[in-house]
């Protein structure tokens, strides 16, 4: 198919060319053509590593201009890909651009007679020397830089002679070694400063690297403790450690020294002040002591350690969990899994639901097989009796026997429930296969026609009004059932301010008001939405300190908990756009639904359940619209309420309105758990542990990968967007964390009292 | 226990374990046959059609690749028999068990379909794209089900569920319906790749996993049984 492609492709050129040679005559100036490809190709089909074929494209430059008898066909050259932008500088006429470190060319310009290339390469040698000055102290001592100053002497000679009129073979040889001295000049400076401009701060990358990873061992080493029944993450300190702690100190405290004099090339952690520095320093060295004392605890008794392994009993669903946490995290290191990461999240959620859905028919069919055979069972008859052991084993296995017997009576009324929560994953694959077509974002489908393209566009004003309103309805009807009733109509005026604020700015109309009025900004109707929105919080704060103080039940923390989380999904329903609404009402309808049907009644625990908000949370990221270049983010919300660009407040809306999804759920998964309490009173423990430990071990192995992967062709357009992605979600589930332990502290402390 | 049962036990013991071997080499020729049947529907079609392909016409493959292994499947159930009935059952009995069956296969083609738009395949362009692929899915595992089972879901859900297995049959019938699904699953993951090879089109690349699971399943399964005929104590029927 690539021959005839390529064969395509040449008669297009020549089309072009034909045509741009036709229209020679009208114009004074020749016609350039450059044909470039953007990158090359493995022999297995990856493109953008850095191998030779990968980073080798061809450069053709097509002109009348050129001397056709060349006669003899040169092999190609080997030119840098910063060359092109001095070259079209200089072919155009134009100033080269200051930050440049390309050379010219000169091929290119063969044509003009020698002064106007001697001129040309002194604009692009005199532009390299100014952008050394201004990178490097020690300029004048650059051998690139002298080289420059002596070709600029001679060119002076050169120019003398030339105006004097001389024309023997002196000045031919002078100008053509002026032209060499000039070549040589800006080789070596271009040389030089692209080596600048290509240098890593690699002993700060180290030393970030380090401090990240060991916090990942310290977590990864002590999951086996904190997911254990008492739910603690103590710190072990062995005796030995004090003197390997200062050792460990003062080596670094050289190395530091050492690399901070030797290099001249500017280095962020050499410039920190020198306390913060040691301070650094010190965490590094007590991270390693405590990493050292936990392996050898482990090392000591691996016994406790083998036995926490081989007692968890592993069914298919911690499998698939496990296998979806590796396979995304190692799906990280390759471009187009970054920008289509949206797929790796809908995949791994609808096998979720798939096995949400086989865990529920496993649990009501083969559960409810056992209660009526149990009995049947004493009346020997053989096969039957055969079946019912079965399915005792399967009951045992899912660790529910004891609740299906007592349940037993109450069969009639558990009917319905049955298969609700039967349909309940089914349910929420078709939410999310709705939803998926919403927004189509990522790199290769992005053209693809979109349901939210076609709400935005300007003539379906009408059905994005009426989605916009029923999805308001729908969110106001599931938030508000454990409201309390202030809150209930704070939710409701929240709500009307919120459409009023989208009618406002000329999103979505009201059936009442068909004249296109005025489009103000809404700053009144948005600050009308926030005030409720801060009002709910509080109430919602407030009865959690109630909580706290006066050490009530588990009852009034929970109200509190649904306030916040109650407030904060009004204040996504003012931020994301309208016809990102249904996001917002399916995220809310499939907590409830799995509430309600499955993680309760099936009685997940709360890592599995932690688990599964976390998938769903970084699904709804990408439902929304998000994706993992910056082109996605929606700076409008920071505007939200605001007559012009305030700072700390638009950066706290963007990065709320982006990071709604993955937050809501976290959110939800703090009220679930805190409801889930009385049942398990190490869940929250559980939950903050594991969210910690999902979001880190993505984050530390993509640290690691992109800093191999600083090279990549696509270094700045794939991994470092999703490198800033990452660190912000990292600040976010940190304060969530935070947010977690501070609630769990607390309800610990009560336990002891 | 006495020394006398314990001796017997032994006997019973072994002949069950040749009789298992016997059954293994059965169910060993068995899906020989049924990986012999894709090679042929892969290769001998292009002795007959003009530039027939696997990745070229990938349609014409998927139906040629399900109706062989179909028919393969279900010429082995006349011969092998491997759970033989012990009722005689009329015609008219027969009739109505192999409509059923056809209404079952059909309607686990439709769940199949369900499913994989469910996962994000396009739901009105390439329909018939996702439906052959969803036959081929149901063939691999939904037919062989009913040609073992019968039209019996009780069965299918005892069989699917843990130690449900009763006989070597059902314990090939799992490992084989597994390993399709978890290769079409796998089959999945270079889509979003931007090679732009052939294969990445949809659905080849899901349907090659699926065949190369099921292909891959059909070896593991007697080999699997084979290692570990000890630990395998089925219960007669
Ligand atoms: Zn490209
Ligand atoms: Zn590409």
């Amino acid at each position: 198919i690539y021959f005839n492609l390529l064969s395509e492709m040449d008669n297009i050129i020549k089309k072009i060319h034909t045509s741009l040679l036709s229209k020679e005559g009208e114009v004074t100036s020749p016609h350039l053509l450059v044909v470039c490809g953007d990158h090359g190709m493995s022999e297995t089909g990856s493109h953008g590593g850095s191998s030779e074929g990968e980073v080798r494209t061809p450069l053709l430059f097509v002109s009348s201009a050129f001397d056709r008898a060349g006669g003899l066909l040169k092999p190609p050259e080997l030119v840098q890909q910063t060359d092109l932008a001095v070259t079209l500088a200089i072919g155009l006429g134009l100033p080269i651009s200051r930050n440049s470190v390309g050379q010219l060319l000169l091929p290119v310009v063969q044509q003009k007679t020698v002064r106007e290339q001697l001129r040309y390469l002194h604009l692009n040698g005199f532009q390299l020397s100014r952008l050394l000055q201004e990178n490097m102290a020690t300029y004048e001592k650059d051998p690139g830089f002298q080289q420059f100053k002596m070709a600029e002497k001679s060119h002076g000679s050169w120019i003398k002679l030339y105006l004097e009129g001389n024309t023997s073979e002196v000045l031919r040889n002078l100008g053509k070694k002026v032209l060499r001295q000039y070549l040589e000049a800006i080789r070596v400076l271009s040389n030089s400063l692209s080596k600048q401009v290509a240098q890593y701060d690699t002993y700060s990358m180290i030393v970030g690297t380090i401090i990240v990873l060991e916090v990942l061992v310290l977590l990864l080493l002590s999951t086996a403790k904190a997911l254990s029944s008492r739910a603690e993450l103590e710190v072990p300190l062995s005796p030995l450690c004090s003197l390997l702690f200062y050792l460990t100190c003062l080596m670094l405290c050289a190395v530091h020294v050492v690399v901070c004099t030797s290099t001249e090339s500017s280095c962020y952690f050499c410039s920190i002040s020198w306390l913060t520095a040691i301070g650094v320093i010190m965490l590094i060295s007590g991270l390693l002591c405590i990493i050292l004392s936990a392996l050898e605890k482990v090392f000591v008794n691996p016994k406790q350690m083998a036995k926490v392994i081989v007692t968890g009993i592993w069914s298919e669903f911690d499998v698939l969990i496990l296998a979806g946490t590796v396979g995304h995290v190692s799906s990280l290191g390759a471009s187009s899994f970054i920008e289509e990461e949206h797929q790796t999240w809908y995949f791994l959620v609808s096998t979720l639901c798939l096995a949400l859905c086989q865990e529920t028919c496993r649990h009501y069919f083969l559960a409810k097989d056992c209660d009526l055979q149990l009995p049947s069972s004493a009346k020997a008859n053989p096969e039957e009796a055969k079946g019912a052991h079965h399915h005792r084993d399967d009951a045992g296995y899912l660790q529910d026997a004891p609740k299906t017997g007592k349940a037993a009576n109450s069969e009639s009324a558990r009917g319905s429930e049955k298969w609700m929560a039967l349909a309940t994953p089914w349910a929420v694959l078709v939410c999310c296969r709705l939803l998926r077509s919403l927004n189509q974002t990522g790199v290769q489908w992005a053209h693809k026609p979109d349901f939210g393209h076609w709400l935005t566009s300007s003539e379906h004003k009408a059905e994005l009004s009426l989605v916009a309103s029923v999805s308001l309805v729908m969110i106001f009807i599931l938030v508000q059932r454990r409201c309390s009733l202030v809150s209930k109509i704070a939710m409701a005026l929240g709500l009307l301010g919120v459409y009023s604020y989208r009618a406002a700015i000329g999103n979505v109309e009201f059936p009442w008001q068909r004249d296109s009025k005025d489009i103000s900004k809404g700053i009144i109707e948005a600050r009308f939405v926030y005030v409720f929105v801060l009002g709910i919080v509080f109430t919602g704060t407030k009865d959690l300190l109630k909580s706290q103080v006066l050490s009530t039940d588990a009852k009034t923390k929970f109200i509190g908990l649904w306030e916040i989380y109650s407030g904060l999904v009004l204040l996504a329903a003012l931020l994301l756009r309208p016809h990102n609404l249904p996001v917002l009402v399916f995220c809310l309808l499939i907590q409830a639904m799995m509430t309600k049907y499955v993680w309760k009644p099936l009685e997940f625990d709360a890592a599995q359940v932690t688990i599964m908000h976390y998938w769903f949370g970084q699904a709804f990221f990408f439902f929304q619209g998000n994706s993992n270049s910056i082109a996605s983010v929606d700076v409008s919300a920071g505007f939200v309420g605001l007559d012009n660009y305030v700072e700390i407040p638009a950066i706290f809306l963007t990065g709320f309105a982006t990071y709604s999804g993955p937050l809501l759920w976290a959110i939800h998964l703090l009220c679930y758990l805190s409801s889930d309490v009385s049942r398990n009173p190490s869940a929250m423990g559980h939950g903050c542990f594991c969210y910690a430990l999902l979001r880190s071990i993505p984050v530390a192995v993509y640290i690691v990968l992109v800093t191999g992967l600083r090279y990549h062709l696509f270094i700045w357009s794939v991994f470092s967007p999703k490198l800033l992605y990452e660190g912000v979600h990292v600040f976010i589930t940190a304060a969530v964390c935070t947010f977690f332990t501070a609630m769990d502290h607390n309800h610990l402390r009560k336990v002891q009292d | 226990m006495n020394l006398h049962a314990q001796v017997q036990v032994e006997i019973e013991d072994r002949t069950k374990g040749t009789m298992k071997e016997t059954e293994i080499k059965r169910l060993l020729s068995a899906n020989v046959i049924c990986i012999f049947s894709i090679i042929v529907a892969t290769v001998i079609p292009s002795l007959f059609l003009e530039n027939f392909s696997i990745l070229g016409t990938h349609l014409t493959w998927l139906c040629i690749c399900s109706a062989s292994v179909g028919t393969v499947n279900i010429v082995l159930y006349f011969i092998l028999k491997p759970n033989p009935s012990n009722r005689r059952t009329s015609l008219a009995h027969k009739v109505a068990r192999f409509l059923r069956c056809c209404v079952y296969f059909f309607m686990s083609c439709i769940l199949f379909h369900g499913i994989i738009v469910l996962y994000g395949a396009p739901l009105i362009e390439s329909v018939l794209e996702t439906f052959l692929f969803a036959v081929l899915l149901s063939t691999f595992t939904t037919l062989h089900c009913l040609c073992l089972l019968g039209p019996n879901i009780h069965m299918w859900l005892r069989v699917f569920s843990k130690n449900g297995a009763m006989s070597i049959w059902d314990s090939s019938l799992q490992i084989t319906a597994m390993c399709s699904v978890v290769g079409a699953w796998l089959g999945a993951f270079p889509i979003p790749l931007d090679w732009d090879r052939p294969w990445q089109v949809w659905p080849i690349s899901c349907s090659l996993g699926a065949t190369f699971g099921y292909v891959a399943g059909l070896l593991i399964a007697p080999l699997w049984i084979y290692w570990n005929r000890k630990q395998l104590t089925y219960k007669s029927r």
